[in-house]
């Protein structure tokens, strides 16, 4: 298989990034909040609307076969691509958030009692703390917090105060939205294992910036979207060891999920159909597989360095704007940045850089707790894809300081 | 003046501007200029929360007419709330309620005002909306 090697072979496989916005070339650098398509995406959609649409694991007829198909090779791809032993262990959800909030309900369900506790810490993504807010109300657990330092850093010196045998789950972010910071989870994970915790891992970041080896991370859950990695939207999946998986109660019933139904009584599919009720995204869950095969076809060395060449410099370009705060200054960071520019609000900045072509997000980043500990209403934040080139980057800062210069 | 003759009168003014640059470096203008908001007025009881930027709005009824006054944590909401106010403010609640506020799509700014912009304008103009019907009842 021939291998990716620059960033303008890449480019090419995405038509969504040759386009004028507001008559300038897009820049776009909101990867964080969702990735473009490449072409073979783009394709195996089209297809299969075309000409594959049939009912997955349901009828005898060809269609249906062919996209069980396509659906099936696209599990063991992401069991593949994740090192998971079996297919068994991936369930196909909508997205990193239909994930965690089907750990928050059948895990819960299973293995959390009044006076319980369940772990997560103050940067978490609204959908890694929404959930298990929920879950505490509806179980009388109790939520606790592990704070980070004023680096965005998680307190590991705290850890061990708040990681008693009370505490039934951690769900912890691989890498944060708002920071990019890559956390230590394989950390966290040995040592919630030894209190008798199990970890849930939000990847929604981490499986697009690192290389994820669920058995060596020995995380219990994993969960991430298909369209932060360049797969379609309203796609995800939810990894969990076999024996836990095996042992939880779907919180969904519905079709194909079942063994046999009586009106008195159902038994329920063998994984991993037990927690895929109803019909699924089966066009898109394949076209997840498709966007999998693309990322293998990124000469990871060129990945890695290319990535690296894109934080030094954008931090260095940004760094030297006057009165310009970055959130989450770690040598351990994947490309994306958020800040602050003093004087600045970043719904201005954000609003003109949208007028200059440029596309970033401002605001909240579904990290309430977060901006509060930062005492702030909102950051703006640059998040970078592969496909991202130096010269973006330079077209952005220069779009920024002129931003600045209306603004001041 | 009616509202439409107000309406009108800033689709005039931005009439002169032919790239989004002056435009916006207009409304920025707007933005920068005093608070327009009465003292104590930005308390937690004017407040519309938005995830971009937050806007403060509040309204006194006198004389049949309905004063408001706002402001905003971020200036380009605040520019074009300083035109909403120019607008609405000093008006009678009929007036208000019977207002289409087509100036701000001939101006170039409906963008602003979508629901993805999340910046508490669209909020905003509810609340003044609602303002005026309730003033309207109440009289």
């Amino acid at each position: 298989m021939e291998l990716y090697r620059s960033v303008n072979e890449i480019r090419e496989q995405f038509p969504a990034l040759r386009q004028s916005v507001n008559n300038r070339d897009l820049v776009y650098f909101d990867n964080g909040a969702t990735a473009q398509k490449p072409l073979s995406v783009i394709g195996l959609l089209n297809e299969m609307n075309s000409g594959v649409n049939g009912n997955i694991h349901r009828a005898v007829h060809e269609l249906s076969a062919r996209s069980t198909k396509l659906y099936e090779d696209s599990r063991t791809t992401i069991m593949n691509f994740i090192n998971a032993s079996s297919t068994e262990e991936i369930i196909f959800t909508s997205g990193t958030t239909a994930s965690i909030n089907l750990v928050a309900n059948s895990f819960t369900s299973t293995f959390i009692r009044k006076g319980d506790a369940i772990l997560i810490t103050e940067a978490e993504h609204h959908s890694n703390l929404v959930p298990w807010q929920m879950a505490c109300e509806r179980t009388g657990a109790v939520l606790r917090v592990l704070p980070v330092d004023e680096n965005g850093v998680w307190r590991m010196d705290l850890l061990d105060t708040l990681l008693d045998n009370k505490v039934k789950l951690v769900a912890v972010a691989q890498i944060s939205n708002v920071l990019g910071i890559i956390n230590p989870v394989k950390l966290i994970i040995e040592k919630a294992h030894l209190a008798g915790a199990k970890v849930l891992i939000d990847g929604a970041q981490g499986i697009v910036h690192t290389r994820v080896d669920v058995k060596e991370m020995d995380c219990d859950f994993y969960a991430f979207s298909g369209h932060k990695l360049y797969g379609p939207t309203g796609t995800g999946v939810l990894y969990g060891k076999k024996s836990l998986l095996e042992e939880m109660v779907p919180w969904m019933g519905g079709g194909d999920m079942v063994g046999t139904v009586t009106l008195e009584k159902t038994t329920y599919a063998p994984l991993p159909l037990k927690f895929e009720a109803g019909t699924p995204n089966f066009i898109g869950a394949a076209a997840m597989g498709e966007a999998i095969n693309f990322v293998n076809r990124i000469d990871r060395n060129f990945e890695k360095s290319h990535e690296e060449e894109l934080i030094s410099l954008l931090r260095e370009e940004l760094l030297a704007i006057k009165g310009l705060h970055l959130y989450g200054d770690s040598p351990d960071k994947i490309s994306l940045f958020s800040f602050n520019i003093e004087g600045i609000h970043h719904s201005d900045l954000a609003i003109l850089l949208n007028k200059m072509g440029i596309a970033v997000r401002s605001g909240m980043m579904c990290c309430e707790p977060l901006m509060n500990r930062y005492g702030v209403t909102g950051m703006v934040r640059a998040s970078l894809a592969t496909y991202n080139t130096r010269k973006e980057i330079e077209v952005f800062i220069e779009s920024v300081k002129r931003a600045v210069r209306m603004l001041s | 003046m009616t509202i439409k003759d107000v309406e009108q009168q800033i689709v005039e003014e931005f009439e002169i501007f032919t790239d989004w640059l002056d435009k916006y470096e207009y409304i920025i203008e707007l933005g920068k200029s005093l608070p327009i908001i009465n003292e104590g007025g930005r308390d937690e009881r004017n407040l519309i929360k938005g995830c971009q930027s937050r806007v403060w709005l509040a309204a006194d009824y006198k004389d049949g007419k309905i004063i408001f006054t706002a402001d905003s944590d971020a200036i380009i909401t605040k520019g074009i709330i300083s035109l909403l106010v120019r607008v609405f403010s000093g008006r009678t609640p009929k007036e208000i309620i019977d207002a289409d506020l087509k100036f701000i799509k001939d101006i170039g700014l409906e963008e602003n005002l979508s629901p993805a912009r999340a910046n508490g304008l669209l909020s905003m103009i509810k609340q003044i909306k609602f303002y005026a019907i309730a003033f309207a009842s109440n009289k």
